[in-house]
């Protein structure tokens, strides 16, 4: 069974997810192998890599998993939405005749006649779908967002257009939605003490650029640290993640360049090619004969029209993909950037910190050198329990950027707090403040990212991912059960994430764990009794490769065993 | 005892109904809209099929077995 899935890994069509350009064309298209790839009883892994001369690139396993969702499951799902979609057509018509009232952002009159600003299908998901499950979303909690935190009560009267404070508080909830991977998330412990000091020292706003009168020696401190940190030249840091990558990637690239972007890219990606000018081709997600395919056209075909060669060409991956789950082949998308000569932008957003066995992010997960990727991006905002994010390199890149950057020029310089809670979680992180508090949460988060992913593949949820990726997608299709499962779960003091369209494809609703050091064991145990006890109710466990027999699991075992070395 | 458990199966599957048709969602109102039409459908569907399907098995029984007897005695000749 395993080698008959291995074999038709080869070719390399069954393992891939269909095209999704970037456009509302990745909607509402059932994964494309799932289809043609029906088999009797359980489904091998999609284990890709073990192929061939790829293997060699990799020092560990690379499991990665994406059940492909099940036929009834994908019909009943269109059948939820079509029967949703009637109803919203219902009140949208009962709005237009001024039967009931219309409590969207709506044309005026005088507008009328003008290009209709309303009407296109994502405000009809808005004011159709998401506002009757809107109650899962944006609440506000009064804490801070560690391990627990307190969640603010609030209840609807008018079915989720509006909402109420009770003055109650739910305490305790169990947080299983922040990007605390390491827990640093807190408000005692040294991180709080240190940032409560340059609070007393610095105050809290900076009022100006680094150009100007912003650039602290606490900045100047961070940005050493973090070049040590990543093993690279020089890095520098900005005060926002998102801006990092959307405004940096336009001073790397322009007119006449030729950008690479995995189809699943954070928006903020997507937005720096944009804005850069350049030319964006997208790739398949994590699937390296689309990447080699699109590096050999660009080769080949040189720019559209004059055939000249492109003046550089631009990869942009991720380290952990945030909605999948899945982690980046490095290694062999650094083969291909030697063998094409392109720039590799890493946005390491999840993945630094979460990965790798002293923390260095995916870089440090594969073991890689540092300096094969061009540009090293990924944010404080998740592991260090600050905000703002990095870019390091070569020294003449960061020069570069410090002068070129938009983030840099622009933007008042980041909060001294801030600064030197990053200071001290990285050191703490790197070992350096002589304790081995730092390794531990490493270890804990490894030790829980498994401990989760094997129990939830155990109690047959379909879930997507790598192995090892802290972030656990939970696959929930239909769109009522997004809605229940949230609230189902906060019944539970659980609190969860749940992502639908336009995160995900459409009929792909999830909700998405991020397991911490900071959880317990007795947390993650009470979290998942929760989990399986809702998934039985809303019959969520639909997984069919659970149950492997006795020789099959040992069948799948010694395959893996035999990559290894 | 038994009365109860039927009634939390009943429930249950109300519930898995209401999840899967996407209704769980809905207004109050929407929900019994959509319940009224799906019930006089079906009830529809299996009205019309208990007043015309004994009509035409007996018609198609009719008419097979004619096939057959004139099968029958184009083979006797």
């Amino acid at each position: 069974m395993i080698e008959n899935s291995a074999s038709k890994l080869l070719n390399g069509d069954t393992c891939l997810r269909t095209s999704n350009g970037k456009k509302s064309g990745r909607n509402g298209f059932v994964k494309k192998h799932c289809l043609h790839q029906q088999q009797k009883c359980h489904r091998p892994k999609e284990v890709s890599h073990i192929v061939g001369h790829n293997a060699v690139l990799y020092n560990k396993p690379f499991v990665e998993s994406f059940e492909e969702t099940p036929l009834l499951v994908a019909v009943l799902t269109y059948m939820g939405y079509g029967i949703l979609t009637l109803f919203g057509y219902l009140r949208d018509f009962l709005r237009h005749w001024k039967i009931e009232k219309c409590r969207v952002a709506s044309e005026r009159d005088e507008q009328k006649d003008f290009v209709p600003l309303y009407q296109d299908f994502e405000n009809f998901y808005t004011r159709n779908l998401y506002m009757r499950i809107r109650d899962n979303w944006n609440r506000p909690i009064c804490s801070v967002p560690g391990a627990k935190m307190d969640v603010v009560e609030r209840v609807t009267h008018d079915y989720n257009w509006t909402f109420e404070h009770t003055g109650t508080v739910l305490k305790n909830v169990i947080n299983m939605g922040s990007y605390n991977y390491l827990g640093f998330a807190e408000n005692t412990g040294p991180c709080a003490d240190s940032a409560a000091e340059a609070t007393v020292k610095y105050g809290v706003g900076v009022s100006g650029t680094r150009h100007e009168i912003g650039n602290l020696d606490k900045h100047e401190e961070l940005e050493k640290l973090v070049a040590r940190f990543l093993g690279v030249e020089s890095s520098m840091a900005f005060g926002m993640g998102f801006a990092t990558n959307s405004m940096n990637i336009p001073s790397l690239a322009g007119k006449g360049c030729l950008t690479l972007s995995d189809e699943l890219n954070h928006a903020s990606l997507v937005l720096g090619a944009r804005l850069s000018g350049s030319t964006i081709r997208v790739f398949k997600h994590n699937n390296m004969q689309s990447l080699e395919k699109l590096l050999r056209d660009a080769i080949v075909h040189g720019q559209p029209r004059t055939h000249r060669p492109w003046k550089k060409i631009v990869i942009l991956v991720e380290g952990i993909y945030s909605m999948e789950g899945s982690i980046v082949r490095l290694p062999e998308v650094i083969a291909l950037k030697k063998k094409y000569k392109a720039y590799l932008y890493l946005d390491e957003a999840h993945s630094i910190g979460a990965l790798g066995p002293r923390g260095r992010g995916v870089v440090d997960y594969f073991g890689v050198d540092p300096h094969d990727v061009d540009i090293m991006m990924g944010t404080f905002t998740k592991s260090f329990g600050a905000s703002g994010g990095y870019i390091g390199g070569k020294k003449e890149l960061i020069d570069y950027l410090r002068t070129h950057s938009h983030s840099a020029i622009y933007a008042t310089s980041m909060s001294p707090p801030v600064a030197q809670q990053i200071i001290t979680s990285m050191k703490c992180i790197m070992g350096e403040d002589g304790t081995t508090l730092g390794q531990e949460r490493l270890r804990q988060l490894s030790e829980n990212t498994t401990y989760f992913r094997r129990r939830l593949h155990e109690m047959g949820f379909i879930i997507y991912g790598n192995e090892n990726s802290p972030v656990v997608p939970l696959m929930l299709y239909m769109p009522a059960k997004i809605g229940a499962f949230g609230r189902e779960m906060l019944k539970r003091n659980i609190g969860i994430v749940v992502v639908g369209f336009p995160a995900t494809p459409i009929i792909e609703s999830r909700a998405r764990f991020c397991v911490s050091a900071a959880h317990t064991k007795d947390m993650l145990d009470t979290a998942l009794n929760a989990i399986s006890e809702v998934g039985d109710l809303l019959q969520l466990k639909y997984s069919r490769r659970t149950r492997l027999s006795d020789d099959e699991e040992a069948d799948h075992l010694s395959y893996l065993v035999s990559y290894e070395d | 005892m038994d009365v109860k458990n039927l009634c939390d199966y009943l429930g249950w599957l109300y519930y898995q109904y209401l999840l899967i048709t996407g209704i769980y969602v809905l207004e109050p109102w929407e929900k019994s809209i959509f319940n009224t039409v799906l019930f006089t459908m079906v009830a529809m569907v299996v009205y019309t099929s208990y007043v015309f399907v004994p009509i035409h098995v007996r018609l198609a029984l009719e008419f097979f077995s004619g096939l057959f007897r004139s099968h029958l005695s184009i083979s006797a000749n």
